[in-house]
């Protein structure tokens, strides 16, 4: 039933929503209710995100309405999405785009999963000067298109693994070494994904002098590491950095493991999602890996308290525990309420000069966007595997366990 | 040309890559038996010896998961790989058997994509190990590491190509294959049932691919994707080593393996495949030219 108009219908469709959208002349906001739209994708290859996203955006609304909701001027607003599948394909997020600022006259845009369905979705809220937030689309090439009107919770790629960089500074100012003696080796996938991280990580060891003595770039079809790794082996780095997925995840802790890579902090990306803790034992041990959010974080704010008591409102509401991808997008609901408040108007330009104005505690972590529209203030954190558990241990004021410094080999 | 100057400075690092390499050319020798069979006797190119690989993995990991050995993976991912790879004759192969080699190559692209969309909807696409337990032998002071289970499979690789070769050599069946391979149609004038003769060569090649496959759980990892690389692998290895010839298989595979080890480690990962393709198409160069030097004569 996504499509319950027939073939005849469109034209009277669009005929009655023409005189609706005249009858109620803030079609946004109706009565006491702030209407935000979102095309997040419920059904296709990412149903899965899609849904933790429209979780997540649920979550924000219940909980702001039940705490009596966005106070502009007079009026206590109640807030309510209204959603559309956009089946994991840009052209139909596009589509819904439109759909949800012509038709359905909604001046509030939420973002839909992925980086490619916001790349779909921002050309079309630029056009009509909409502003949105989005909390899962991460590629770094969104913000380098000069879009006014688009702003991201979350961090992006380049940041992924710079917190791996500066711990490893921060830990050889420490033992009274210079951070420009230290010696990195990276092996980055060949993709615009880990490319980026790359990007990012060149430019920290570069402002702090370190020298880098391995630079590989994995092929996407790559099954084996031992070239990489002897060379690391080798060269004896303080820093070895790797990033190729969940595929790159695995190698990287099963390879050095086993060939005996002795580098004393490795840090990757994607740990959690290939389970490297859960699968490869005692060879993860030590690894540190980057993460968006986590549960254990000490951030907090006025609707949810701590990151443990959003993820525990989360698992009663949903009965699964709250991924970061959830936690992004509530953070992007709370921007919203946030710049409502400040703005004290439903005036689109207003409220995207409020948005644009963002400086605020979530339990996600702090939100405050650069003049591209990225959150620059949340740092993305390190997991390190101690145990089998992954605990947070950077950056140090939100860490909930020490780092252990150097790596030991599991034997 | 800092990573060359890192081989003179430490020349223990070439034991590490060529053990490496030859320790990895075995399983991609196994892969490349079964192609060369195949093509050989039916004149079929198997494309998808990645993907009876990327099965046979997976029987591996299924089995470490119901808590059986993955070792124990290998001789039964080859023969529940040796059955797949009979129906599979029933069903498809023998419809591109007598035809082009076109024909063949384009079938079995199709059955490679077939397989690997089907692994990714009933596995998922998530990359899944097999732990082996067991350990690495260290020797120069740590220098150069030999993970247990790379010597396993070597050795299992070895094992399987002399099997392979005396089963060709002495076995009812291996004899009908050569036969075949020599002549078809004389070896059906001479009663050899060359139908049930295709079909456990082929039967043949998915399992020695699904044994390669189990090996590579518990080496590196396996995923629904994986089998390009090891398709690509085989076919070079047997357009360099010839169709005949298991033992030369054997040592083109051990070779690439090393070449492909060094080219990573003084180019960079990014060159590693390019590097292997340039040293095919120069191998290629060089036996024309030779062949071409070389006086012909009928025996």
């Amino acid at each position: 039933m996504r499509r319950p108009l027939g073939r005849g219908t469109p034209l009277i469709g669009a005929l009655a929503v023409m005189v609706a959208a005249g009858a109620a002349a803030n079609a946004k906001v109706e009565g006491d209710t702030i209407v935000l739209g979102a095309a997040v994708s419920l059904t296709g290859k990412y149903s899965t995100n899609g849904k933790n996203t429209q979780d997540g955006y649920d979550l924000a609304v219940a909980r702001v309405n039940e705490l009596g909701g966005v106070q502009v001027g007079d009026t206590s607003y109640k807030l309510e999405v209204v959603y559309y599948d956009d089946e994991s394909t840009p052209a139909r997020a596009a589509q819904l785009a439109e759909r949800l600022i012509n038709q359905d006259g909604v001046k509030f845009l939420l973002g839909p999963y992925s980086s490619g369905l916001t790349k779909a979705i921002a050309p079309v809220t630029e056009k009509y000067k909409i502003p949105m937030v989005e909390g899962n689309g991460a590629s770094l090439s969104l913000f380098t298109e000069g879009y006014r009107y688009l702003f991201a919770t979350l961090t992006t790629t380049q940041f992924y693994l710079r917190e791996a960089v500066n711990l490893a500074a921060a830990t050889a100012e420490a033992a009274g070494r210079s951070p420009a003696d230290l010696k990195v080796a990276m092996a980055f996938e060949n993709d615009p994904f880990s490319q980026d991280i790359r990007a990012g990580v060149t430019e920290d060891a570069e402002r702090w002098g370190m020298k880098v003595v391995v630079d590989d770039k994995l092929p996407p079809e790559i099954n084996d590491m031992a070239a990489t790794l002897t060379k690391v082996k080798a060269v004896k780095p303080d820093l070895l950095l790797v990033s190729g997925h969940t595929k790159g995840a695995t190698l990287a802790v099963r390879q050095t493991a086993e060939m005996r890579v002795d580098v004393p902090m490795v840090a990757i990306t994607h740990c959690d999602s290939a389970q490297v803790a859960e699968t490869l034992g005692s060879a993860a041990e030590y690894f540190l890996c980057a993460s968006q959010w986590d549960r254990s974080l000490s951030y907090r704010d006025d609707w949810f308290g701590t990151a443990e008591e959003y993820a525990q409102r989360f698992e009663a509401t949903f009965d699964y525990a709250p991924p970061y991808q959830a936690a992004e997008s509530t953070a992007a609901v709370l921007v919203f309420v946030d710049a409502f408040r400040r703005a004290q108007s439903f005036d689109t330009e207003k409220v995207r000069d409020a948005i644009a104005a963002t400086d605020m505690e979530t339990f996600y972590g702090r939100i405050k966007f650069d003049e591209t529209g990225k959150n620059i203030a949340k740092p993305m954190v390190l997991y390190q595997v101690q145990d089998g558990q992954y605990k947070v241990v950077a950056p140090a004021e939100w860490a909930s366990a020490k780092l252990i410094y150097p790596r030991r080999l599991a034997d | 040309m800092s990573n060359l100057q890192l081989l003179f400075d430490a020349p223990i690092l070439c034991v590490q890559l060529l053990v490496d390499g030859i320790l990895i050319g075995a399983i991609f020798a196994l892969a490349a038996y079964g192609m060369a069979l195949v093509w050989g006797v039916m004149n079929v190119v198997t494309i998808c010896q990645g993907e009876f690989v990327m099965l046979g993995g997976y029987t591996a990991y299924f089995l470490y998961k119901a808590g059986v050995h993955p070792l124990f993976g290998v001789p039964i991912a080859a023969a529940l790989l040796f059955a797949f790879g009979w129906a599979l004759y029933r069903a498809v192969i023998f419809r591109v058997v007598d035809g082009d080699l076109f024909i063949s190559i384009l079938a079995t692209f199709g059955l490679s994509i077939l397989l690997q969309q089907l692994a990714n909807q009933l596995f998922g696409a998530d990359v899944r190990t097999a732990e082996s337990g067991f350990r690495t032998l260290f020797f120069f002071d740590g220098m150069v590491t030999v993970s247990v289970v790379k010597i396993v499979a070597f050795v299992a690789a070895l094992v399987v190509g002399v099997a392979l070769l005396v089963f060709l050599k002495r076995s009812r069946m291996g004899q009908a294959i050569r036969a075949t391979a020599q002549n078809a149609r004389a070896a059906r004038i001479m009663g050899v049932d060359t139908t049930r003769v295709y079909a456990a060569t082929f039967g043949l090649n998915a399992a020695l691919c699904g044994a390669a496959g189990a090996l590579v759980a518990m080496t590196w990892l396996i995923h629904p994707y994986l089998g390009l690389p090891y398709t690509v692998r085989s076919f070079m290895i047997v357009i360099l080593a010839g169709l005949g010839n298991v033992a030369v298989v054997l040592a083109a595979g051990m070779g690439l393996g090393a070449a492909e080890n060094f080219a990573g480690f003084l180019l960079g990962a990014e060159y590693q495949a390019a590097f292997v393709f340039a040293l095919l198409v120069a191998i290629l160069l060089w036996r024309r030219f030779w062949l071409g030097r070389t006086r012909r004569y009928l025996k």
